[in-house]
């Protein structure tokens, strides 16, 4: 009963501030509210057993990416008044095709048998620590997208970084290959003058 | 006694909500990646409640890989938003023309 409650709870705090995202006149509070619905549905997976995915949830999208969010908004001045120009005129139409998405969704939803092996009950209690389990799981039969994983998220930081480097025009930064090129020979000139001779540079 | 369903209806509206955001701030990027985001939350969703009451935990490494793509977006996704901004001053998507597509 109280996991039914709380399930409640989680799924109107998910859900709400999910509207009030797209809704919301200024962006700054449309990141505000999607922190407030990660942290929700946060709570959605801890409450079907998924701990792991839950914090990752909170580190991840509340921890990052909301943040990015939160910095690009503030950071970029951005005349927001005129971007939602268009919302009015779009808003029957976005209603409409959300409706018919939503209906349909509910129709396959109905229409669906769950499977055999799908009881519909609550999940059976898991023997050993969801993430003990998972991690287990994850380094072996999965290792390999895992590790695909770990190369799209470092194509992605080289990506954003390669992207908005802004090379400076009034700095003088030195010339790395340049430096690395110099060898002593070209260098460096070992001279021995004789005494009372000048010396030619 | 929380079900599959309920998890499955609450995904669903999430995923609808993050299709009307689309439609709606047609012009704003920053909303749109938002929505997108709340789409692939909804999926995520959807993932781990199938995995909790199948018993099988393939679904929540799948619901990482998602989180892994969604983090991986979002962050191209705002750099280009940031030069895109540089360049022209706005970021309106109606602004974004030049490649004539």
């Amino acid at each position: 009963m109280i996991a039914l409650i709380a399930f409640y709870l989680f799924a109107a705090g998910t859900l709400i501030p999910a509207v009030a995202v797209i809704f919301a006149r200024n962006p700054v509070h449309s990141v505000l509210w999607l922190i407030v619905a990660f942290f929700n549905a946060a709570g959605l997976m801890l409450l079907a057993g998924a701990e792991f995915i839950a914090m990752l949830l909170v580190i991840v999208y509340v921890g990052a990416v909301a943040v990015l969010f939160l910095f690009v908004v503030m950071m970029l001045n951005i005349d927001f008044a005129t971007l939602r120009s268009g919302f009015t005129k779009n808003l029957p139409f976005g209603i409409i095709v959300a409706l018919v998405l939503l209906v349909e969704t509910v129709i396959a939803l109905s229409a669906w048998k769950a499977a055999p092996g799908l009881s519909g009950a609550a999940p059976p209690p898991a023997r050993v620590p969801n993430i003990e389990a998972l991690g287990e799981l994850l380094y072996t039969r999965y290792l390999f997208p895992f590790e695909i994983a770990g190369l799209v998220l470092l194509v992605a930081m080289i990506g954003a970084i390669v992207l908005t480097h802004r090379g400076r025009g009034d700095v003088r930064t030195p010339k790395v290959s340049r430096q690395i090129r110099r060898d002593p020979e070209e260098a460096l000139k070992l001279m021995n003058p004789g005494v009372g001779e000048g010396m030619e540079l | 006694m929380i079900g599959l369903a309920h998890y499955l209806t609450v995904a669903a509206i999430l995923f609808v909500l993050g299709v009307l955001g689309i439609f709606l701030n047609r012009r704003n990027v920053i909303l749109m990646l938002m929505a997108i985001e709340l789409i692939l939350l909804a999926v995520n969703i959807n993932l781990v409640a199938f995995s909790a009451f199948l018993g099988d935990l393939t679904g929540q490494v799948m619901a990482m890989f998602v989180l892994t793509v969604a983090a991986a977006e979002a962050a191209i996704g705002l750099a280009i938003l940031v030069i895109f901004f540089r360049r022209r001053g706005s970021i309106a998507v109606d602004a974004a023309d030049r490649m004539r597509g």
